[in-house]
């Protein structure tokens, strides 16, 4: 459904899409006097992924932060899933279905994976304080919730290293925990701060992998990429942000043949087709 | 012999195990939650006030008790509530100076009617509804090798009562941190922010560690009044720091790790002070420098055990190392 549901739309900044889960609308996130981020318009489609790129200091992570719930905008509304953000906390984010990772990996070093797993979970109800005390109330809810972790860790390739604390992984492994953990939750939208930052070549490939399969699974993504490589393997839709604003939209390849994009990406790279820029990424 | 017996006197006194459940308090906050309260000492007191005052105004005891144990919680929402939406480090300077401040308070003329001002409350001011309910004889008892009054003061009776709160505040320690609910509490020592992203409400739980913490603090003030009277200078900054010290020694996040804390600590310190006045004359050490000679030689091992075993006697290196 994903390869028909962008043919009407128009590849511009601030397209409207036929079904959106996420919108932003007038977002305005201002630091002193540096406008980080001005968003006219904003909206990701329903189970597909997309890409959000832009040279660096573009507002990327800012803009993230702010659809998140972990940055409240000076003006703006935004509405996830028919729900407005506005002043939403980040937690509540997260309850509402919207779970993200971050640019800086923040897998729970000093606790074993299978309980970074079990944290992700939604609706322990011995996460309450008065009910912690009765484990009947809550060992029942604790088995479903090591059973769906374990399942996820299969699939991960983390099954083994249950037991282990997270600070021993590696990059690549704490990554891999990171989006386990945040499908734990169970999500429909899954908000992606780089994934694969750090990450070494052998992995990259099941990473990318994980990330089609979340689309399968009917889950949305979007996700803050350099890696130009994966953003063209993968991404259904691609929205460019330079300087704090959306500067163009559409499928991958007509993104990256844009001027204004090409222009973006600094003089240094200009002549360059930016697809040739994953080779630098690659090493 | 007597220096053994001295030394496995102080391991069992009431004081060690008040200190034990202080430190238990503050491995709610720190060891779970990662809190750096240096105020501990501070709910100690509010404890002993609460509980000494009520008294003397001639509420029955676990009235008493309650306003002690009120008075920690309400202390812990009023530092919490501005400081725990910030980072770690607020609340450490917010805690030190609250603590301060509820000594000055103790100390200041003006509450004098109530607190005693700087001389603080006498024991047998509040003491005797506690030493009632005793079913100890009213007599020195002997058990063993050990010799103590049955009711009155530093008595069994007080050593039994402190010892099975410190072992329900560990049952405690032990049924929470290993909850879901501690579980929440041990992300958010490690990533407030990744809890954040999978829907916690953070700034509930840390208020709800302080809390918890802070009452089983007062627990440990109100126990140690027991023993001893309430004094506003024996709740300075130096027990905060003693608090912190066991707690590291013993092993910060385990169940028994403030509890063996506060027993080697304070049986160490005996026992140093012991063999240096029986063995080093007094023209060299004077008994007036035994006390802060003994500290220097107790801290100088502290260092050692810091560099060489970073978790403490009983923690988990990796999961966490001072």
């Amino acid at each position: 459904m994903a390869d028909t549901a962008f043919v009407s739309v128009p590849h511009e900044p601030g397209a409207a899409k036929p079904d959106p889960i996420l919108i932003a609308d007038g977002v305005t996130r201002r630091f002193g006097g540096l406008t980080a981020v001005k968003v006219d318009h904003f909206e990701v489609q329903r189970n597909t992924i997309t890409a959000l790129i832009g040279p660096n200091g573009a507002g990327k992570s800012t803009f993230f932060n702010l659809l998140t719930g972990f940055d409240q905008a000076q003006e703006g509304e935004g509405q996830f899933n028919g729900k407005p953000l506005r002043g939403m906390p980040p937690a509540k984010v997260a309850r509402a279905g919207m779970v993200r990772t971050f640019q800086l990996t923040k897998a729970l070093s000093r606790m074993t994976v299978i309980e970074n797993m079990r944290l992700g979970a939604q609706e322990q109800p011995g996460e309450n304080l008065l009910r912690a005390f009765a484990p009947p109330l809550w060992k029942a809810r604790e088995r479903e919730i090591t059973e769906q972790a374990h399942d996820l860790l299969h699939r991960f390739k983390l099954y083994e290293k249950r037991d282990d604390y997270a600070g021993s992984l590696s990059g690549g492994q704490r990554k891999l925990l990171e989006m386990a953990r945040a499908l734990m939750c169970k999500p429909t939208m899954v908000m992606l701060d780089e994934p694969m930052a750090g990450v070494n070549p052998a992995l990259t490939e099941s990473l990318l992998d994980h990330i089609v399969e979340l689309k399968e699974d009917g889950m949305t993504v979007l996700f803050v990429e350099h890696d130009m490589h994966m953003v063209r393997r993968i991404s259904d839709w691609v929205v460019v942000m330079a300087e704090g604003k959306i500067i163009a939209e559409g499928p991958a390849g007509t993104v990256m043949a844009n001027p204004a994009v090409q222009d973006a990406y600094l003089g240094a790279h200009h002549d360059t087709d930016l697809s040739d820029l994953s080779l630098e990424d690659d090493e | 012999m007597d220096i053994l017996f001295d030394v496995l006197r102080t391991a069992i006194a009431p004081s060690t195990a008040a200190f034990a459940l202080a430190a238990i308090g503050l491995n709610f906050h720190f060891g779970l939650t990662g809190l750096l309260n240096m105020g501990q000492a501070g709910f100690m007191l509010l404890g002993m006030y609460g509980f000494a005052i009520s008294i003397q105004q001639g509420w029955p005891i676990w009235v008493a008790i309650l306003v002690g144990l009120a008075a920690a919680a309400i202390f812990a929402v009023l530092l919490g509530w501005p400081t725990l939406k910030l980072r770690g480090d607020y609340l450490a300077i917010v805690t030190i100076a609250a603590a301060e401040m509820v000594r000055f308070l103790g100390r200041s003329q003006s509450l004098a009617g109530l607190t005693g001002a700087s001389s603080g409350i006498r024991g047998s001011d509040y003491k005797a509804p506690f030493e009632e309910l005793s079913p100890f004889p009213d007599a020195i008892v002997n058990i063993g090798p050990f010799s103590m009054h049955g009711s009155r003061s530093s008595s069994w009776w007080l050593t039994t009562v402190t010892w099975a709160i410190v072992l329900l505040c560990a049952g405690l320690f032990w049924r929470l941190a290993n909850s879901p609910w501690g579980r929440v509490l041990k992300g958010i020592r490690e990533d407030e922010d990744a809890v954040r992203s999978l829907g916690k409400n953070v700034y509930s739980y840390k208020m709800q560690a302080l809390i918890i913490g802070g009452v089983i603090g007062a627990l440990g003030g109100i126990t140690w009044a027991l023993g001893n009277s309430v004094q506003p200078d024996s709740m300075g900054r130096p027990t905060t720091f003693w608090l912190w010290t066991l707690l590291l020694l013993g092993g910060a996040a385990t169940v028994f790790g403030p509890v063996l804390g506060s027993i080697l600590f304070w049986s160490s310190l005996t026992l140093v002070k012991s063999l240096a006045s029986a063995f080093i004359p007094s023209d060299v050490l004077a008994p007036t420098e035994l006390e802060p000679f003994s500290l220097v030689l107790v801290g100088v091992t502290l260092m050692l055990l810091v560099v060489f075993r970073p978790q403490g006697v009983l923690g988990n290196k990796k999961e966490l190392a001072f």
